[in-house]
């Protein structure tokens, strides 16, 4: 599945297209499919993200996995911060990330 | 240390309204990312992997306390509680958000600091011995000239858009503690025969992809001519540099291409051409910002002999002070590299205490090192052990200074977003497996470095062992390289072979030590082993001992 992902503008934090509007939780993307340079471009001109790209990933039992190692830090934060992560209470999160 | 005069401080207070008026457009949405983005990082505002990153500028790694305080209270305040002290000898902060920044630069300029031009292309911070001013075996101490240099390069009107970044360094000893020759430019203070101080310029110097030691360019500038000369220097590769790629646009790849002495006949030139030009500050101006580097009022019956009794405050105290100029004194260094922990990071309290430490016990002083540590430079040798045992509660009491657990490590790809593999797991792991003291202190002097990536921000060109992470098809893969030093015998390390996986490259670099420890002789360091028989019986055991994967 092709997912999208940016910065919110005001806090930087990573940010994920859910299809109404932008979540911090990689969970909530959505499968932006062929619809997914039309929503960067209404999204870019809205100018309330930075940066956003579209990436691939998948879906396993509801949870989504992006393809490349750095989307998965930047779903999950540091790994060496399991504290600042968005799921600190998760003690498998870091293996999720490798 | 310097104090800011009126013009300084209305030169960083214009610059905060100035900024907190871009970035009130930007949110509003009258500026777009690509409009703001030079604005942001000219003022040090970085968007890394999680959130904005702020690059605060500590000029020539020097600070008092009360500086040194604010940047654990913005910690607080506006970040998660911690900082990373970086190995340009800043500090950068991870979790910034956009309309909070203007109030953290604000917040800096009560204690006259500033973030401005730790980005961009131009010139940077200027970097410097992290010992100046108190080292027994430093000339004079160089951050009066680091400072001139500052001063020039500060908003200088034609180097504020070069072809790309450019970093300068000033030591004045042979003891090169800040790798000086792998700076764009390199300058040591030096005495000529006459007995006069001048500059010797390096030219030429950088890491990432395209390593090169900067060849010496002038033996000698008086200094009077210091500005003029480095002036000659900029505007030849401001001229000549290339635009035109990114990767081939810094100045060492000019200085290469050129050949060192066509560089100079053209740096010669223009500085000929300068010195017609009358652009030397007045020596008014140095006189001037001299007596702020002034020695602090030593005690100078202050007790030279140090109680030994407690083993574990010896070790620290062999390990991580230093010999000062002044009898009875001594230069204390704080390792940042806890066993397992990150290199360079403090939490808010412990660069609180580290304020507090300097202005209690170091004449107000602190210094930031390039290998991500923290210098007291001035400690009477009776208050080291007090000193100590505070370091100690608050877990900045390691005594690893140059061995395999101080290890210099970018932040890699678990913060930056140029990253391609992590570097402070490995720093993690390693400094686990060699945790005992004693297996530390056998290895001795070993200087480790890590980059996440070639643009090699965590030295691995310059490691006694390097180690570079890539990513191999989306795998993180460790290039483990030897042979490499930033001292006064600089060199550059060589690749081993075939990468390593996360733990793989743990056990090569312990195969590493082992070769050492067996074929050492006297005293010698790892480096000295290693430059003695050379890779093959490294690259022996590394590659017996592990399979490899890359």
């Amino acid at each position: 599945m092709k997912i999208l992902t940016g910065n919110d503008l005001k806090s930087g934090a990573v940010v994920w297209w859910d299809g109404n509007g932008w979540s911090l939780h990689v969970e909530d993307a959505v499968d932006a499919g062929d619809q997914a340079d039309a929503i960067l471009a209404t999204e870019s001109a809205a100018r309330r993200v930075n940066a956003a790209y579209a990436i691939d990933a998948t879906r396993e039992d509801g949870t989504v996995r992006p393809a490349h190692i750095k989307d998965r830090i930047r779903a999950l934060g540091p790994t060496v911060r399991m504290d600042l992560t968005l799921k600190p209470a998760d003690p498998e999160a870091g293996s999720w990330v490798i | 240390m310097y104090k800011y005069d009126s013009y300084d401080q209305e030169m960083v207070d214009t610059r905060v309204a100035e900024f907190r008026d871009q970035t009130r457009r930007r949110i509003e949405g009258h500026l777009t990312e690509d409009q703001f983005k030079p604005l942001r990082l000219m003022n040090g505002l970085y968007l890394q992997l999680h959130a904005y990153m702020l690059r605060v500028a500590i000029p020539y790694g020097t600070l008092n306390s009360a500086q040194m305080r604010v940047l654990g209270d913005i910690a607080d305040k506006y970040d998660r509680g911690y900082g990373h002290f970086t190995t340009r000898q800043n500090i950068q902060y991870n979790w910034i958000k956009l309309d909070e920044a203007p109030d953290i630069l604000a917040d800096l300029t009560t204690v006259e600091m500033h973030a401005i031009q730790t980005s961009g292309n131009c010139i940077r911070n200027i970097s410097s011995d992290q010992y100046a001013g108190a080292a027994a075996d430093e000339l004079v101490d160089p951050r009066p000239y680091a400072e001139l240099l500052r001063q020039w390069s500060s908003f200088h009107p034609e180097f504020v858009t070069l072809p790309r970044k450019f970093k300068i360094a000033v030591i004045a000893s042979d003891t090169d503690r800040a790798a000086m020759r792998l700076h764009d430019i390199g300058i040591q203070i030096v005495k000529n025969a006459a007995g006069e101080l001048g500059a010797r310029f390096y030219a030429g110097g950088g890491m990432g992809r395209t390593p090169m030691i900067a060849p010496m360019i002038r033996d000698f500038v008086p200094l009077d001519q210091l500005i003029t000369y480095s002036e000659a220097c900029l505007r030849v590769y401001n001229r000549y540099g290339r635009r035109d790629n990114k990767y081939k646009a810094r100045i060492k790849i000019l200085v290469h291409e050129l050949g060192r002495d066509e560089y100079v006949r053209q740096v010669e030139e223009e500085f000929a051409h300068l010195l017609t030009q009358g652009i030397e500050p007045p020596i008014a101006e140095l006189e001037r910002i001299v007596p702020y580097f002034a020695d602090p009022a030593y005690d100078r019956s202050a007790p030279d002999s140090v109680d030994r009794s407690d083993p574990d405050f010896a070790l620290w105290l062999d390990r991580n002070c230093h010999a000062h100029k002044q009898p009875g004194y001594s230069i204390v260094t704080i390792s940042l590299k806890p066993v397992g922990g990150i290199p360079g990071d403090a939490s808010a309290d412990q660069i609180r205490l580290m304020a507090d430490l300097g202005r209690d016990y170091s004449f107000d002083e602190l210094r930031v090192t390039h290998a991500q540590n923290i210098v007291l430079p001035h400690v009477r040798k009776a208050d080291l052990y007090a000193l100590w045992q505070k370091l100690e509660a608050a877990g900045l009491g390691t005594a690893n200074l140059d061995q395999i657990g101080d290890i210099i490590a970018c932040p890699g790809l678990d913060y930056c977003s140029l990253a391609n593999a992590r570097s402070i797991p490995l720093a993690q792991k390693i400094s686990e497996r060699f945790a005992a003291p004693e297996k530390q202190a056998a290895i001795g002097e070993l200087k480790l470095k890590i980059s996440g990536c070639i643009n090699a921000c965590g030295h691995h060109h310059a490691g006694h062992i390097g180690i570079l992470g890539v990513d191999k098809k989306g795998v993180e893969n460790y290039q483990l390289s030897l042979g490499g030093s930033e001292g006064a015998d600089t060199s550059l390390g060589k690749i081993t072979g075939p990468g390593f996986d996360e733990d793989g490259i743990v056990d090569a670099v312990e195969a590493a030590t082992e070769v050492y420890l067996a074929n050492k002789q006297g005293g010698e360091r790892f480096l000295d082993t290693y430059r003695r028989i050379g890779m093959e019986p490294f690259k022996d055991a590394i590659y017996a001992k592990e399979p490899v994967n890359g």
